[in-house]
């Protein structure tokens, strides 16, 4: 009972000790950045607010991507909807904060959409047979031409003014080897695709990172010396590089030197020397983020627009308030 | 006071005691615990608030309860509106951080090819 209340306790005054935690304490330590993949830390922030841009960071970053595939003919052995479905999670490189929402249901259904909100995107390609192959050779690659259709035989094509708009970027797929159907001579595909500005939360295609998650970091704690062979074991419990052995007055002694690199296994726990030798909790403000981009944006572009997001939100709600109150 | 008379509202005020302004449950819609729990949080480390909450009344509609009840009686808008603002603040002072510290990585970075 006293150990609730202490928790209790605890969970109480961590709300207030918060109120001066976010100006003062709290801290962003970039470890990793390159164009797909980021990590850092964020000390001193509430996991509530933590786990809000995560949430946005999976669905509610919008990207373009295919949404109409206007198909003139498909003669391969894919069905229409499953190609149309496959060219829907084809990511496409053009950035979204360039083009603007496809207003719904306005215009008629049948609008074909503006240069400001649509991409347009073409597939022709027909498979045939290799005239110069030998005559022996099995392999498909000698025998026919075109017979694996890959994302780099998708092309823009221009509406309106976006020829010059984007004059100096091409609009394409991120990766030229996403491999959409196979065909065999005679087999042609000829597809129109429109792409739409979206969220992730309307459908997975429109998310703009492969993951986003973070762990909190591990706190290891030894509750008294380890010495010698248990000092041994100790290290073989936990993951390499966070305890290390030194040389104290000759005897052998653990410490812990990296938690951050722990997976916290609990491996110590079913030794029963060790188990009480060791406390392992985490560090209830410092999250680990890892962002892991499909390519569409860079990853610290993306964590700035989710936070971007949420200012919107907040000030959606703030403008509702306010003109409801003038009433 | 009900959302505004357009096609689709998205704050509505539900109050459950006539007189009592301290106690409003609003409805929010188009949300779900991303602005829920971060706006709660927020909110109850105000001083006055005696009870915050919000709830998914069903997983099927994007909308979310949000109850405020404030001691003494002050209307139940200004937790709301500060918690709100609050937040704002808050991810402005993550935004702000966070592209300083991307900058100085990327300046760190480029140092040893030069």
């Amino acid at each position: 009972m006293a150990e609730t209340m202490n928790i209790v306790e605890e969970i109480r005054n961590r709300v207030i000790l918060g109120e001066y935690n976010v100006k003062n304490n709290f801290r962003i330590d970039i470890v990793h950045l390159d164009e797909s993949t980021m990590e850092f830390d964020m000390v001193g922030i509430d996991a509530a607010i933590a786990n809000a841009f995560r949430r946005i960071l999976l669905a509610e970053v919008p990207t373009m991507a295919i949404e109409k595939v206007f198909i003139y003919n498909n003669t391969s052995i894919v069905q229409d909807e499953v190609l149309a479905h496959r060219l829907g999670l084809v990511p496409i490189k053009a950035d979204p904060r360039l083009f603007e929402y496809r207003s719904t249901g306005e215009a008629s259904a049948e609008e074909e959409g503006s240069e400001i909100d649509t991409i347009q995107l073409q597939l022709k390609i027909k498979c045939s047979r290799n005239p110069r192959a030998t005559k022996d050779s099995a392999d498909p690659r000698e025998l026919y031409l075109n017979h694996m259709v890959y994302s780099r035989d998708i092309k823009w094509v221009p509406i309106g003014n976006q020829a010059d708009v984007f004059a100096d970027s091409v609009i394409a797929p991120v990766h030229d080897d996403i491999l959409i159907a196979q065909l065999r001579p005679g087999q042609e595909l000829d597809v129109i695709m429109h792409c739409v500005k979206g969220i992730g939360q309307d459908h997975a295609k429109f998310s703009p990172v492969a993951t986003a998650s973070y762990r909190l970091l591990p706190d290891i704690t030894l509750l008294e010396p380890v010495e010698g062979e248990r000092a041994e074991r100790l290290k073989r419990c936990f993951s390499r590089g966070v305890i290390d052995i030194q040389d104290v007055a000759g005897k052998k002694v653990a410490k812990v030197v990296d938690s951050r690199l722990d997976t916290c296994s609990r491996e110590f726990l079913r030794h029963d020397d060790l188990k009480n030798a060791v406390k392992l909790a985490r560090f209830r403000d410092h999250f680990i983020f890892t962002v892991e981009s499909t390519g569409i944006l860079p990853p610290d572009v993306l964590v700035t627009e989710a936070i971007k997001v949420l200012m919107v939100k907040c000030q959606r709600f703030l403008s509702e308030l306010d003109s409801t109150d003038l009433e | 006071m009900a959302g505004e008379g357009e096609k689709k509202p998205v704050l509505e005020m539900v109050q459950a005691d006539g007189a009592d302004e301290g106690c409003v449950t609003f409805v929010l819609h188009n949300e779900d615990h991303t602005l829920g729990n971060s706006l709660r949080y927020m909110i109850m480390k105000t001083a006055d608030v005696d009870f915050c909450g919000y709830t998914i009344t069903h997983p099927s509609e994007s909308k979310i309860n949000f109850r405020i009840q404030t001691r003494g009686s002050i209307p139940a808008t200004e937790p709301l509106r500060s918690g709100l603002n609050e937040l704002s603040d808050v991810c402005q002072h993550v935004l702000n951080t966070f592209q300083a510290r991307v900058n100085e990585f990327k300046e760190r970075q480029e140092e040893p090819m030069e």
